[in-house]
């Protein structure tokens, strides 16, 4: 039965990870996200669900712990904030590598560097375009609301299994802070060694069996011509979660003249936006991509033929805009409105933005 | 006087001619074969087969595991030779 | 009377004493001839197989020489990044605490870019076998200088011998790890005369006797050559292992908890 109640982001993934039947969470704290391990520490989830929660010395051992519990076939996961996150990214690299499924959550701040603790956007580029090395892809899923936080624990450890591939969280300073009412699934028992063994012994690095050959998991191939194969399977499989993932949410496009782009904290101010043009007699629409990578091209390419022009706006100095401009084909002319350094965006400046760069020179 | 008896088989292609069975060998059965084997190392053998006593030290140290040894106990020696 | 029993007679009529243990794949190892890697994967493999837990097992390969040994050891296994290997432990431990989980690391690995994940995962008395190859180089680039290089030891990057007023100084990390209270059994061996080899599978028997009672993490050095980055023969580079390296690398038990 699902349960509501009023939390922290933050929280209510933590709260989510024990309901899922998360086996693991490694982490390291860094502001603003410090709070998903500290409510795992205070539920005690090895009580309730076996869970093990374990503070490591740096989010480069917990990245890697992650890669270790995922190699067993467990659902493994962590969560950091940006400074964290280019840490992690070596052993992000590793684990699309290596083909591991498994949650990281990002709840950004701004930066560059050790930049602010206060929410930002800036970590676009390095969530869908890589972060590590090498040619991989992160399924990128980005929360607008507390609800979405707990709703997309479930749904990455879903997308990650399906695919062998790590999911992100995308979420931001913002919404790992506020408090809003969040229905809660409910609890669902972990998988027994003999059940991920039944499902992931096929992979899973567990223990040989006699009836089956090793089970490695591994990230290097000497060969090139190996390497390239696997490169080959990689780029089909992110093909086909391009034809299969894409997930987005439209408000008010059916006769937008505008358009925003907006996602998790800068879409929930876009909401706002829409409703103030509105006011004002500027039929706007918001297209709020729900996963960032794949990105919800098709859509937007679409809604480009019926908009006069489309308005990117998001809390950097202009990442998501370029998907955007590629996913537009020229059709309409493609701004870019943000703040960023930990600023959030006011609706009436964003209106305003929209009006200047779009509506005054047309 | 009846005595331990042993015999190594070394795995030639295997082999890489590193000398740390000739080495290690106490009785100096072992030595690395002038010719040599597919990949171009002098291979291990038996100069003097007949001085192995199946110890194992070659065995022991052989880092590529190609040496295998059977030991034969004196009373069983004699029965082999009887 | 002897000479006339054959070496088929002593197969037909003997016992087998000695055979490669199947817990070691047929792959050629990819080490150098001579290199004390072989034998410490090969007693490392004979204990697993002693005791009877080849499918209870999961092995964690490092970067550097040994980053192929999921080639050559016949368990599960997992390649880590380089360093990594005790967080990777660490990670698979925590889920499967049943199993027996070892990591497999050479100097550089463990003791430069590692030595983060290996000091904690000692210190939180991580239930698992760390095995660390020290031959005092990086074979895998060319030999390149280790934390564990001695002072006045020639690498391609200390050509005039490691200067420890600019180079600083070589790191024995087994004395440091042996000072925290997770190691239960921290111990240096050595692999390169039939006696030490059984002295270091003992060893390693023990720390998987130490994982199986749940005691913490135990810690195997292995003192090791390498003879292409020394650039000596095998046989050589083994004299000169006793004889520079043991001094600064003492062999024995430095803690059994």
């Amino acid at each position: 039965m699902k349960e509501l109640r009023l939390m922290k982001g933050n929280e209510a993934i933590a709260e989510a990870a024990i309901r899922c039947g998360v086996d693991a969470y490694y982490g390291y704290p860094i502001t603003p996200q410090s709070e998903v391990m500290e409510y795992l520490m205070s539920e005690e989830p090895h009580k309730r669900t076996g869970m093990v929660v374990l503070q490591a010395e740096s989010e480069v051992a917990s990245i890697n712990m992650v890669y270790g519990a995922a190699s067993g076939g467990k659902l493994a996961m962590t969560s950091s904030s940006s400074p964290g996150i280019s840490l992690m990214s070596e052993g992000i690299s590793y684990i699309a590598g290596a083909e591991l499924p498994c949650l990281v959550v990002n709840v950004q701040r701004g930066g560059p560097g050790l930049g602010t603790i206060q929410p930002g956007q800036a970590d676009y580029f390095q969530s869908t375009k890589g972060g590590g090395h090498g040619d991989y892809r992160l399924i990128v899923l980005a929360p607008a609301s507390v609800q979405e936080m707990a709703d997309f624990v479930e749904l990455s450890f879903e997308l990650a299994f399906k695919y062998r591939n790590p999911a992100m969280i995308l979420s931001d300073g913002a919404i790992g802070q506020m408090m809003e009412k969040v229905y809660l699934p409910a609890q669902k028992e972990r998988l027994s060694n003999e059940e991920v063994e039944k499902r992931h012994g096929s992979w899973a690095s567990i223990g040989k069996k006699p009836n089956r050959e090793r089970n490695i998991i591994t990230s290097l191939a000497l060969q090139s011509e190996v390497q390239e194969k696997h490169n080959f399977k990689l780029q089909a499989k992110y093909k086909q979660i391009e034809e299969t993932e894409v997930r987005y949410e439209e408000l008010n496009c059916e006769d937008a003249e505008y358009l925003l782009v907006a996602y998790g904290t800068s879409a929930r101010i876009c909401q706002k936006v829409v409703q103030l043009g509105r006011e004002k007699g500027i039929k706007i629409g918001l297209l709020r991509p729900i996963t960032l990578w794949p990105f919800p091209s098709q859509i937007i390419n679409k809604l480009a033929n019926q908009v006069k022009g489309i308005l990117s706006v998001e809390m950097s100095a202009g990442q998501m805009i370029e998907d955007v401009k590629l996913a537009v084909e020229g059709k309409v002319k493609v701004m870019h409105y943000g703040r960023f350094g930990g600023m959030i965006p006011a609706p009436d400046e964003v209106l305003n933005a929209l009006e200047e760069k779009l509506i005054k020179n047309n | 006087m009846a005595k331990v008896r042993g015999t190594i088989i070394v795995d030639v292609e295997k082999c890489k001619g590193c000398d740390l069975c000739v080495v290690a060998c106490p009785t100096n059965v072992i030595r690395l074969a002038p010719d040599v084997n597919g990949k171009g190392y002098h291979y291990a053998y038996m100069e003097n087969p007949e001085a192995c006593t199946g110890c194992v030290n070659c065995a022991m140290v052989c880092p590529d595991s190609v040496i295998t040894v059977y030991r034969l106990k004196p009373s069983k020696t004699e029965a082999a030779t009887a | 009377m002897e000479d006339t029993i054959t070496t088929q007679d002593i197969i037909k009529n003997g016992e087998l004493v000695f055979e490669k243990t199947s817990c070691l794949t047929d792959n050629v190892l990819s080490y150098c001839p001579g290199c004390g890697h072989g034998v410490a994967h090969r007693i490392t493999m004979e204990v697993i197989d002693e005791m009877g837990i080849q499918s209870e097992t999961i092995g964690i390969a490092p970067v550097g020489c040994s980053v192929l040994a999921y080639d050559f050891m016949n368990i599960d296994m997992q390649g880590a990044a380089h360093g990594r290997a005790p967080a990777v432990a660490t990670g698979i431990k925590r889920v499967y605490p049943e199993k027996y989980v070892f990591t497999y690391q050479g100097d550089g690995d463990l003791a430069a870019i590692g030595t983060a994940e290996t000091i904690h995962a000692c210190n939180r008395g991580e239930n698992i076998v760390i095995i660390f190859i020290n031959n005092g180089i990086y074979g895998m680039t060319g030999g390149q200088m280790a934390p564990t290089t001695l002072e006045g030891m020639q690498t391609s990057t200390s050509p005039f011998g490691r200067d420890v007023e600019r180079m600083g100084h070589p790191l024995k990390m087994t004395e440091l790890v042996a000072t925290l209270p997770g190691t239960c059994f921290v111990t240096r061996q050595a692999v390169h005369t039939p006696s030490a080899v059984r002295k270091a599978k003992k060893a390693i028997r023990k720390a998987f006797e130490n994982q199986k009672e749940n005691k913490g993490l135990s810690f195997i050095e292995i003192v090791s050559n390498c003879n292409s980055g020394w650039k000596m023969t095998p046989v050589k580079s083994n004299q000169w292992m006793e004889e520079h390296m043991f001094p600064f690398y003492p062999l024995g038990d430095i803690k059994d908890v």
